[in-house]
């Protein structure tokens, strides 16, 4: 375990001062991930953009505010922000000793949610209300603690060069921790997430280097659970129709067939360069439910096209693509394990909420990272931006 | 930078990472191609679903063109009331049914709540009056009698009333200007079909639901132009249908004005003389049949002989066409179209066929002239004629002698017909006719266009009958069986004729040609027909096709759509012919038997030459068809009473007294201008003003009244009595002054043809 100002490993010289200091070569400015943050930045304008257009005529929500949401996604996306400066400073290697802590304090808050204190927003029982009219959402911190704890468990024995790979023992300790809070928020029931932690552990695993056999097996054992539950009749009828929909709306014409229909004509209806931002008929006549969260990629889709879509996309793919080079650039398996986590994580949900809104892939209660709208979610994707620019800034430099 | 890390990275990891990278771009791919796929390649349907999610269209009805007759007088226009209604759809929404709304607007309407409820209840077999029976999902019609402050009421309170409307309606109004009916005419509206909806959709004139279309007469065929385009003001609303902005806004354009040929006043004239001769008919004695005649129908036709346009065109009996308007009741379609209704909705004048009788005679006249016989003869008008022991009786017996083609014209001489039809018969070979066979009685026929439609624009006209050996030939092909089945040699007369008809039924006989040369047997024509044909003798020869549409003038009045007479053929006669014929159908009005109508009771026949033609037409197992005949140069009027005795017995007095008030005539022949209402017929359209309203002179009351008052204030030329103005209603009791002319002629009846 290195200290906490593993930080000061690059080394510059206190005489250097000011801008020269922050841009001289080797300095923590040169070494950032600029495409990461600067992506992370244009996401989420984008995203307060979207949230305004989708939130400024719902008088029901927006309590007669219209900028409420949009003050609100910009003030996340602050807080978002400082979270990830706080988390560069301390370096994922301090938090790797502050792990323990973390996952308790996640596990404690998901547990939190199962008492009185939990509340229910659209059928997932995953919110604990704070006063104020703020929510907090804890099972999107768990995805963050599921990453630090299992790197944690799997790297430090690698890391220490004891081992090749991780063993058995590590393995199966690791799957224990990331089961515990993955049952809680099954508890909730928080489907979508827990499908999130599932992709997590699966990268985790793979970036862990852990034999093929817990890779395949958990793949195998997954597929297995899905299928005899699904033959096995424990959903029910109405369940199946929901989850199906969203190749078929028909199936579920009131709940989510509608949304997906809705949400499907929106995009559409956009065209090569949409119908400008706030001319969506779709967005401004509200035919779209959760515009402003679950399914604001709707509105970029119709209000600003294929055109604002792909740029999307084309983000959090620079995101992603520069989050896997990371991975395979540092040196530790920790800070491999981690980045490639947090690949998993952002890959999946970006995939499953965009593909949700596309009609490729059922409807659930994600966020599309960075541009939705939601505190909870916002500071765990750029607690995630901080802990890859960290693992970026603390390899050595090469020549 | 590719870097093997001193940390005992092993290639498994970075292989794993690689998988993982691709795996991350595959999905990003995926994401975009859909994105591709579902907004460029699937863009434009998606774009139409997102308009139709958001845009609710509200439909502003064009105001139905106003039919006007020749001078501009309305004769059918729309009027603006206040309509309640209700959507079932949205009351079918509610849990009570829409009970409460319903009980609650009741209340406002100053109605029992059942009695709305009955109103928007469904017709079905079950069901009685009162019901709809019109399409569940167009708003029905509560009331269309609300008063201002109820509409008010009931809007103020939107809320409280889902699914209630109360809006000004422009409604059909046929205002019947000076009395005139002009029923069958004008037709008249009624609900869009489904059918017709879903017809209509693709086409350039869609059907609205609300939609009223014309359903007969000059609503149908005319309904086109009439109708307009609605307009469409389509607001882009949100998910619960709140309004958040304007799309498109097509106004509406009301539709087209017809003008029409029709004068109402003649028309009121005609109609009102058809009715009073019916009337009397009804009190005249049928010697054959031992009771009153009974009139049980009638037309007359008034037509521009130089052109073919209608002037007027009655049909009895009539019914009132705002029965239509805003729904018809059941017990009112019940009265029209009922078994017992005699149906009223026929427009007798080109529905209805009858045989013609001697106003047929023109054709076989013209006929043998074709087929080589001289005009002059001399022909045998004998008292009868019989062929192989049957024997045809000259109408009442009588004989002439000697004479030629028109004297036989005028005095109406059966037996010069039956003899040519009979010799021109047995030159075709009989009952097995010669492959050449010249057939010159029924091909005349056919040239002057009977046995087809005369192409009036009128929907639904019936084409009559020439019963030629074709004819023959396929009517026996459709009944012998029946016939052979019901026939008797030694039954009753009907058992005897079906038994003969079953043998030789497919065979033009003797005895058929000889009856239908005097235009009876199976010889049908209407009225239309004869009035054109009478109309082609007046003009020289041309047959035009009958027009009641004059002109399509746009609402705006900017563009003038003249519809311009059209023929449809030519009399196949010889000037001279012509002339000759004319002679003898002058003398019919002067010597003959119309003589009793026109110049023996002061017709002015030097200043407007009549000519006339009477017929009565007798139809087995009934009285008598009165028809009669007429023309001057510049109209033809034709007349038929069914079942009302002789030709100009019936007929006479009121084609007279329609003469009368077209040219101003007076019993005692002077012609008096100012009584006149067309002496000439209209030549100019009436004048459009520029906002698009056409003018239009006033109608008094009843110009009907007004002609027979006309005629009896002689005394008093000065009286102002002129055509087209408002003539003070003087003596509204109208027994006092009417029925001058019948019974002065009474006691000189004569029967003839």
């Amino acid at each position: 375990m290195t200290g906490a100002n593993s930080f000061q490993v690059s080394g510059y010289g206190p005489e250097r001062a000011g801008w020269t200091r922050l841009f001289a070569r080797d300095s923590l400015a040169r070494r950032l991930d600029w495409p990461i943050l600067l992506s992370a930045i244009a996401l989420s304008l984008i995203g307060s953009v979207l949230v305004f257009s989708a939130t400024r005529n719902r008088t029901e929500l927006n309590q007669g505010d219209q900028y409420y949401f949009l003050i609100r996604h910009i003030l996340n996306t602050g807080i978002g922000f400082a979270l990830m400066i706080g988390t560069v400073w301390l370096g994922h290697r301090a938090l790797r000793t502050a792990v323990p802590i973390l996952y308790g304090v996640s596990v404690f808050l998901i547990l939190l949610v199962l008492t009185p204190l939990g509340s229910t927003i659209n059928g997932a029982h995953s919110w604990i209300k704070l006063p104020g009219g703020f929510s907090l959402q804890p099972s999107e911190f768990v995805k963050v603690t599921i990453i630090l704890g299992m790197a944690m468990l799997l790297a430090t024995r690698v890391d220490a060069g004891d081992k090749q790979y991780p063993d058995h023992r590590t393995v199966v300790q690791a799957l224990g921790l990331a089961a515990v809070p993955m049952l809680i928020v099954l508890l909730m029931p928080d489907l979508g997430s827990v499908m999130v932690m599932v992709v997590i552990v699966l990268g985790v695993l793979l970036a862990s280097g852990s034999s093929n056999r817990w890779v395949f097996g958990l793949i195998g054992a997954g597929t297995m659970g899905a299928v005899a539950v699904w033959q096995l009749g424990v959903l029910d009828d109405y369940q199946i129709a929901r989850f199906a929909a969203f190749a078929n709306p028909e199936l579920d014409p009131a709940g989510v067939g509608y949304n997906t229909n809705q949400a499907r004509i929106a995009i559409g209806s956009g065209g090569l360069t949409g119908s400008g931002l706030f001319h969506g008929s779709q967005t401004t006549g509200q035919f779209v439910p959760e515009q402003q969260t679950d399914f604001v990629f709707t509105v970029a889709g119709e209000e600003l096209g294929f055109v604002g879509g792909g740029l999307i996309i084309l983000f959090l793919g620079v995101i992603l693509w520069r989050a896997c080079r990371i991975a395979r650039e540092t040196t530790e398996l920790y800070g491999t394990i981690v980045a490639a986590g947090i690949v998993a994580w952002f890959a999946f949900q970006s995939f499953e909420n965009i593909g949700m809104t596309l009609g490729i892939m059922p409807v659930t209660g994600l966020p599309l990272p960075f541009v939705s709208y939601g505190g909870s979610s916002m500071f765990a994707v750029w607690v995630a931006v901080g802990l890859l620019q960290s693992i970026r800034v603390q390899r050595p430099m090469s020549a | 930078m590719t870097n093997i890390p001193e940390t005992g990275r092993t290639p498994r990891v970075q292989i794993r990472l690689i998988v993982i990278q691709v795996l991350v771009l595959s999905l990003l791919g995926t994401l975009g191609g859909r994105l591709w796929y579902l907004q460029i390649r699937e863009g434009d349907a998606y774009a139409k679903e997102a308009s139709g999610n958001h845009v609710q269209q509200v439909v502003q009805p064009a105001v139905r063109g106003s039919i006007l007759d020749a001078r501009g007088v309305p004769l059918a226009d729309n009027e603006t009331r206040l309509v309640v209604s209700a959507s079932r759809t949205d009351l079918l929404k509610m849990k009570d049914d829409g009970e409460a709304v319903l009980t609650k607007l009741a209340g406002v309407l100053g109605m029992t709540p059942k009695e709305v409820q009955e109103k928007v209840r469904l017709c079905d077999a079950k069901t009685p009056q009162p019901c709809w029976n019109g399409s569940p999902y167009q708003p029905i019609p509560i009331t269309d009698e609300a008063t201002p402050k109820q509409a008010l009421q009931i809007r103020e309170r939107a809320e409280d009333f889902p699914g209630i409307t109360a809006e000004p309606q422009a409604l059909r109004r046929y205002p019947s200007p000076g009395e005139s009916n002009t029923a069958q005419v004008l037709g008249y509206l009624s609900p869009v079909t489904d059918t017709e909806l879903q017809q209509a959709q693709d086409t350039d004139s869609p059907y609205l639901r609300s939609d009223q279309v014309g359903r007969s007469g000059l609503e149908r065929q005319y309904d086109k132009v009439l109708r307009g385009k609605a307009g469409v003001t389509r607001y882009e609303v949100d998910n619960l249908g709140r309004v958040i902005g304007q799309a498109k806004a097509d106004a509406a354009q009301p539709g087209s004005n017809l003008v029409t040929s029709i004068d109402a006043r003649v028309q009121r004239v005609a109609e009102y003389e058809l009715n009073e001769a019916m009337k009397q008919a009804r009190k005249e004695w049928d010697r054959n049949t031992n009771e009153p005649y009974k009139a049980d129908s009638g037309a007359v036709v008034v037509m521009e002989a130089k052109t073919g346009r209608v002037v007027a065109m009655a049909s009895n009996p009539t019914y009132d066409p705002n029965a239509w308007v805003g729904g018809i009741s059941a017990k009112d379609y019940k009265t029209l179209t009922g078994k017992s209704s005699n149906y009223p909705l026929l427009n007798r004048a080109i529905q209805g066929q009858s045989a013609p009788g001697s106003i047929f005679k023109v054709i076989p006249t013209a006929a043998a002239v074709n087929a080589g016989y001289s005009f002059d003869g001399p022909y045998q008008c004998s008292s009868s004629y019989s062929i192989g022991g049957q024997v045809f009786k000259n109408f009442e017996s009588k004989g002439y002698g000697p004479i030629s083609l028109g004297r036989a014209l005028e005095v109406s001489c059966d037996t010069v017909f039956y003899r040519l039809s009979h010799e021109e018969w047995k030159r075709d070979g009989g009952t097995k006719p010669k492959k050449n066979a010249g057939d010159w009685f029924y091909k005349t026929a056919h040239q002057f266009g009977l046995g087809a439609e005369t192409g009036i624009d009128l929907p639904n006209e019936v084409t009559g009958r020439v019963p030629d050996r074709q004819w023959k030939q396929d009517y026996w092909k459709a009944n012998k069986d029946a016939w052979c089945k019901y026939g008797d040699k030694d039954g009753s007369y009907a058992e005897k004729i079906a038994y003969e008809n079953c043998l030789e039924g497919n065979r033009l006989r003797a005895g058929d040609s000889v009856n239908y040369s005097i235009g009876q047997g199976d010889t049908l024509v209407t009225p239309i027909q004869m009035a054109t044909i009478y109309a082609a003798i007046s003009n020289g020869g041309t047959l035009y096709d009958p027009t009641v549409g004059k002109a399509v003038v746009s609402a705006d009045g900017k563009t003038v759509e003249e519809i311009k007479p059209r023929s449809h053929g030519k009399l196949p006669i010889s000037r001279q012919t012509l002339a000759a014929m004319d002679d003898a159908l002058a003398g019919v009005a002067t010597r003959g038997t119309a003589a009793w109508r026109f110049a023996q009771v002061g017709w002015p026949q030097d200043k407007i030459p009549m000519h006339a033609k009477t017929g009565t037409a007798e139809v087995y197992g009934k009285q008598t068809t009165s028809w009669f005949a007429t023309y001057t140069k510049d109209y033809s009027i034709v007349m038929t009473i069914s079942q009302g005795g002789t030709g100009s017995g019936a007929s006479g007095p009121a084609v007279r007294n329609i003469y009368d008030a077209l040219y101003g005539v007076s019993d005692d022949g002077t012609i008096n201008k100012k009584n006149a209402l067309l002496p000439t017929p209209a030549k100019s359209l009436p004048k459009v003003r520029t906002d698009g309203t056409i003018t239009s002179p006033k109608v008094s009351k009843d110009p009907a009244k007004d002609q027979r008052a006309s005629q009896e204030s002689e005394a008093g030329p000065d009286e102002p009595q002129l055509a087209g103005t408002v003539a003070p209603p003087t003596n509204e009791n109208r027994d006092t002054r009417r029925r001058r002319r019948g019974s002065r002629r009474r006691g000189s009846r004569r029967m003839l043809t």
